[in-house]
């Protein structure tokens, strides 16, 4: 597989690398894949709960050299954006930046899965956190 | 020399114990040619270029000289005569040959075929256009360890039966199949039984009389010869087996396989089955060494690794390991100093992973995660010392990166996790 220097080098030098605590209220965890299928992704955001900024992502990813770079390149491009602007980002643009190709779309349509799937678990417990809040007061 | 570029790159591409890089480690994908080889074929090109076929000159005469001795060569590692070789184009025709040339041959006495699910695709996809042609295929499975079940083979066969085609040693895991006791049951039975020995031949004792075996299939560029050219050991006597050609022509070799002959390759292959008699007994204890000391190595420092295929009946020089929660291809970009081949999936065309791993009962999660390391004569002790070393470092690295190695460590049941599907 002849893959582009930008997958190699996030092949090479992850970014990002690491676990966050799933069980803190800001951070949204997302587990996306199946080890059956040769690619599982995890990919964790911490947001800000008063400007909804994710200020830091990690990923963990069990997969070929383009399923760790496109997850990779989503914790880079996820932090800093709030959330709302971390939903707008595309798979495309992902294979468009890694110059992936077509037999590994797939990947980048996991990482923007797993993007998805951080964001909506951090939102679950948002909804959870404000009734209990109100409760404890 | 100096001032030679050349020279420069190949400096940069020594490990720090010396070893010249990259590695190959995949022999059983293609073997180097040995250099004696090279040497007995180069005057079958320019001098000796005659056609075997020619009668009446001395061009043809040295030709032909140069093919009878490799079919002695050939005959004499395998225990059969020198009638009973027939050259071909490689391994992938002579399985082509065997099973349709049989199953022509003898349509009339049955129509059935028994294979197993773990034979390679020149086998597998030529029962499968038989069955096309309204043969009837059984598919044997085959036992965690790789090895077809004798009595699961005796109940397949029937009065209809008339080939058996098993392979001798396996491409992936390196497994030796109880070839003399298949061909003992066929033989009771009067069936045919054809061997892919492809593998085997040069690398394991092999003999077509105390193996029980009528047509074996045999290929030079596994063994340290010329790619492009193989044969087919057809059985003369007890019982005499006949095939239908698939190649029609001229009537080269004995009517079974027309075309002129290759001359200068069938000479390498002839000269790698002369090395390997002399020197397989040899060569098999030290690659077997080395195989374990590749094993050893990376099980003293991985956990979670394991074997695929049995140990105790496999080639000398085979180690086919599944590494859990790293997945196939990214090890391979992280070795790419090292040649090997990944049964994983994105490492393959088909985007499956391993059938024959598959067919032991690997799930489809540790077929992902495995490498075939092929140990050939020319690797050496310091190679696998730089192999075992950049597998042990790479993986770990992989696993720091894998969610599926942090799950398992925090006591995860990764089979009762309900996996979002893609």
């Amino acid at each position: 597989m002849a893959y582009s220097d930008k997958v190699l080098d996030h092949y090479s030098n992850p970014r990002n690398v690491g676990s966050l605590d799933k069980s803190s209220p800001e951070v949204g965890t997302g587990l996306v894949g199946a080890p059956e299928c040769g690619d599982v992704m995890k990919l964790q955001i911490k947001v800000n709960p008063q400007t909804n900024v994710i200020e830091d992502a990690k990923f963990k990813t069990f997969g070929c050299g383009s399923a760790i770079a496109s997850s990779s390149l989503a914790t880079e491009w996820v932090k800093g954006k709030t959330v709302d602007e971390a939903l707008q980002i595309k798979n495309t643009e992902i294979v468009k930046e890694l110059s992936l190709p077509p037999v590994k779309i797939h990947c980048s349509v996991l990482a923007e899965d797993a993007i998805r799937a951080a964001i909506h678990d951090w939102k679950k417990k948002q909804d959870v956190a404000k009734p209990t809040a109100v409760a404890a007061q | 020399m100096s001032t030679d570029v050349k020279t420069i790159p190949q400096a940069e591409h020594l490990a720090p114990n010396g070893v010249k890089l990259p590695v190959y480690m995949d022999n059983h994908a293609t073997t180097p040619m040995d250099p004696r080889v090279l040497e007995e074929m180069l005057p079958y090109f320019m001098e000796k270029f005659g056609n075997a076929a020619s009668r009446n000159h001395s061009f043809g005469w040295a030709a032909e000289e140069g093919v009878e001795t490799a079919r002695e060569q050939i005959a004499k590692l395998v225990g059969a005569t020198t009638k009973e070789i027939i050259f071909t184009s490689g391994a992938t025709e002579s399985d082509n040959l065997a099973i349709k040339g049989v199953a022509e041959m003898y349509k009339e006495k049955g129509n059935h075929i028994i294979t197993a699910v773990t034979e390679h695709k020149a086998v597998l996809d030529t029962c499968k256009r038989l069955e096309k042609y309204g043969y009837r295929v059984t598919y044997l499975p085959v036992q965690k360890d790789g090895l077809v079940d004798l009595d699961e083979l005796k109940r397949a066969m029937d009065n209809k039966t008339i080939l058996v085609t098993i392979m001798f040693a396996n491409n992936e895991i390196g497994v030796l199949q109880p070839v003399a006791e298949i061909g003992k049951l066929c033989r009771e039975r009067g069936i045919i039984f054809h061997t892919d020995a492809t593998q085997a031949v040069g690398k394991v004792p092999v003999d077509v009389n105390k193996q029980n075996i009528d047509v074996m299939s045999i290929s030079a560029h596994k063994m340290y010869g010329p790619k492009g050219v193989g044969a087919l050991y057809v059985r003369r006597k007890n019982p005499r087996v006949q095939i239908s050609a698939i190649i029609d022509g001229g009537g080269h070799e004995r009517g079974m396989r027309s075309g002129t002959l290759n001359v200068p390759g069938i000479v390498g292959l002839g000269k790698a089955c002369a090395i390997a008699y002399e020197e397989m007994p040899k060569e098999a204890c030290r690659l077997a060494g080395l195989r374990n000391r590749l094993r050893d190595k990376i099980m003293g420092g991985l956990d979670e690794v394991y074997i695929n295929g049995s140990m105790d009946h496999r080639l000398p020089g085979n180690l086919n390991i599944s590494f859990a929660y790293v997945e196939g291809e990214s090890l391979l970009m992280g070795i790419n100093d090292i040649a090997v081949s990944s049964g994983s999936a994105c490492t393959s065309a088909t985007l499956e992973p391993s059938y024959v791993l598959k067919a032991l009962g690997t799930g489809d999660d540790l077929a992902h995660s495995s490498i075939r390391f092929g140990i050939g004569r020319f690797n050496t002790e310091a190679e696998v010392d730089y192999v075992a070393d950049r597998v042990v470092e790479t993986v770990t690295r992989l696993r720091e990166l894998s969610p599926l190695y942090e799950m398992a460590k925090e006591g995860v049941d990764l089979k009762s996790v309900k996996w979002a599907a893609e």
